[in-house]
């Protein structure tokens, strides 16, 4: 009985999400809902459109997961393959302490070090922007990347890789040629489920990433992701109202969304079991 | 084939880089510990922890957030422990491997997938208002619960795994009931690795805002939590509100870092002890 209760309450979101959103696609189609160019939601007439909501997601998911995937990948293939077992002792319950920090942690440091260091550094108007928040989600992304692939290598038969150095293959072309191409599944895995994540993280892109609803220009532009949109104006929408609907119904895109990254990374893991 | 030493040097080289990134990692978490400390523990004292807000939040301590975050997040897992034992048991123990059981556990990793801030709004829209309980430490509690299942279920799961089939053997082999096998061999060995996946629960309970954002924590409030059914401050919301729409953001940034390594410590600690526990728990297995 009580197994079922994850199922139900999975059933649950989604019906909320969706008995919540719907209404607000009678006012708007959902073409223009989710291409419409312009999100003012509080305008007199308001525009619901989540398309710059939808390209903030994205683009900060994108950059941080070109920042993530090398530093967590790399990462793994030297604590599983190279570092002596009591330095990977000690290494691997690191990883997972910088997976516990606290996601308003993580935006605090990026709004009160990280975005003063930025605008500093490349002499721009504001360090609260696109690049900011992908490399904290990045931080957030790494030991999601970092286990789930190290957990990967781990699994690859010991034997392919004495045969590999038996044949006179150096320890770094075992790992390039026979390793982690064997791991490559699990690998995929580890980078979905990082940018699933990225994908869903709150506060750090509602802390940092500046908050604008439009498509950026280039990295140090400032962006609004759909997470930060739903969090930031949830608190003003009066329960019942349109822009309370429109809320709920980016939340089903943004459920939709990992959905489809999980289920892929499900798919994955599954074919690789086999 | 190129020289035996090139090729020795470009693994060394590649080796290094390796490393590097290896530890940036680590470096990464010691500059995020080292700025929230530096800068958090001056404005760390006893009355900073025991005292209510003054002023408009500028002065004063954070004691409701603390007692919020500790109702928080210990609500959360008295919803989810039982619920997340008996789903453990139920797969592991009971279930016959087919459709159904993939279906379940299906649904338990994408349960595990969802947004927090999906949680957030499913949490508004079931408990607050559906089920009449407002913004409340119950309903907050509630939806914080319901993110920690999966979390709770693997850890319980591995757990019971880990309960050798031996242990099984001998208790159905004197007679006892699959039933009682269960509640009194299987369970009790597994405790253990159940409480450090509770422990690992709790603290990310705690160090969660946006589950809590519209269904438990509130801004301000001028007194202690009295029942379930009040509003509460927590520490995670009081660190978003003080630092981005506080009444004097600049001023009171002590504050905030206070705050923050007031959380860390809570969240951080809690996690070591787990891997703590969990080390010498596989040490005393493998014997």
């Amino acid at each position: 009985m009580t197994a079922f209760v994850s199922v139900t309450i999975l059933g649950l979101i989604m019906i909320f999400l969706i008995k919540e959103g719907l209404p607000i696609f009678s006012h708007v189609s959902v073409k223009e809902f989710i291409f419409g160019k312009f999100w003012y939601p509080t305008d007199d007439p308001p525009a619901y459109g989540i398309f710059p909501l939808i390209v903030g997601t994205f683009s900060v998911t994108l950059l941080s997961t070109v920042i993530s995937v090398p530093l967590g990948v790399m990462s793994a293939i030297y604590i599983a393959e190279i570092a002596r077992e009591r330095l990977a002792a000690i290494a691997k319950p690191m990883v997972e302490l910088l997976a516990s920090i606290p996601s308003v942690v993580v935006g605090f440091f990026g709004m009160v070090v990280v975005s003063p260091f930025l605008q500093d550094t490349f002499d721009i108007p504001s360090g609260l922007n696109l690049f900011n928040a992908a490399l904290m989600l990045a931080f957030m992304a790494v030991p999601t990347i970092c286990s789930v692939t190290e957990d990967a290598l781990r699994s690859v038969p010991k034997s392919l890789r004495e045969g590999s150095l038996a044949l006179g293959a150096t320890h770094l072309e075992t790992i390039a040629r026979i390793t982690v191409p064997a791991a490559v599944s699990g690998i995929s895995t580890a980078v979905i489920l990082g940018m699933s994540r990225a994908v869903g993280e709150t506060m750090v892109v509602l802390m940092v990433a500046g908050g604008a609803a439009m498509s950026p220009s280039s990295i140090f532009d400032p962006v609004r992701p759909m997470p930060a949109s739903i969090a930031a104006e949830m608190g003003e929408a009066p329960f019942g109202a349109e822009h309370y609907n429109a809320l709920f119904a980016t939340g089903v895109v943004l459920f939709l969304f990992t959905l489809v990254f999980n289920v892929c990374a499900a798919r994955i893991a599954r074919r690789y079991k086999r | 084939m190129k020289s035996i030493q090139s090729r020795l040097l470009k693994q060394k080289i590649m080796f290094g880089l390796f490393r590097s990134a290896a530890w940036l990692n680590g470096l990464a978490v010691l500059v995020v510990i080292y700025f929230i400390a530096a800068r958090g523990l001056s404005a760390i004292s006893f009355e900073f922890l025991t005292a209510m807000p003054l002023d408009s939040m500028t002065k004063g301590g954070i004691l409701p957030c603390i007692i919020g975050t500790f109702g928080l997040s210990v609500g959360a897992v008295l919803f989810a422990l039982p619920v997340g034992i008996a789903t453990a048991v139920y797969l592991n123990e009971y279930a016959k491997p087919g459709k159904l059981v993939d279906f379940i556990r299906f649904a338990i990793s994408n349960l595990a997938g969802v947004p927090s801030i999906v949680f957030g709004l499913f949490g508004l829209a079931f408990f607050c208002i559906m089920l009449h309980m407002g913004v409340s430490l119950l309903a907050g509690a509630l939806t914080l619960g319901v993110m920690s299942l999966p979390v709770i279920i693997g850890a319980s799961e591995e757990a019971l795994k880990a309960v050798p089939r031996t242990y099984r053997e001998a208790s159905m082999g004197i007679g006892a009931t699959q039933w009682q096998t269960i509640y009194r061999v299987v369970v009790p060995a597994a405790l253990p690795g159940i409480l450090t996946g509770t422990i690992l629960a709790l603290s990310r309970a705690a160090g969660e805002t946006a589950p809590i954002m519209f269904t438990g924590a509130v801004f301000f409030t001028p007194e202690l939590p009295r029942s379930i059914m009040s509003e509460v401050m927590a520490l995670p919301y009081h660190i978003y509100v003080l630092a981005t729409s506080g009444l004097d953001i600049e001023q009171t940034r002590p504050m905030q870092y206070g705050t923050s390594l007031v959380l860390i410590a809570l969240v951080l600690g809690m996690n070591l002890f787990a891997i703590i526990l969990r080390q010498k728990l596989r040490k005393k297995l493998n014997l």
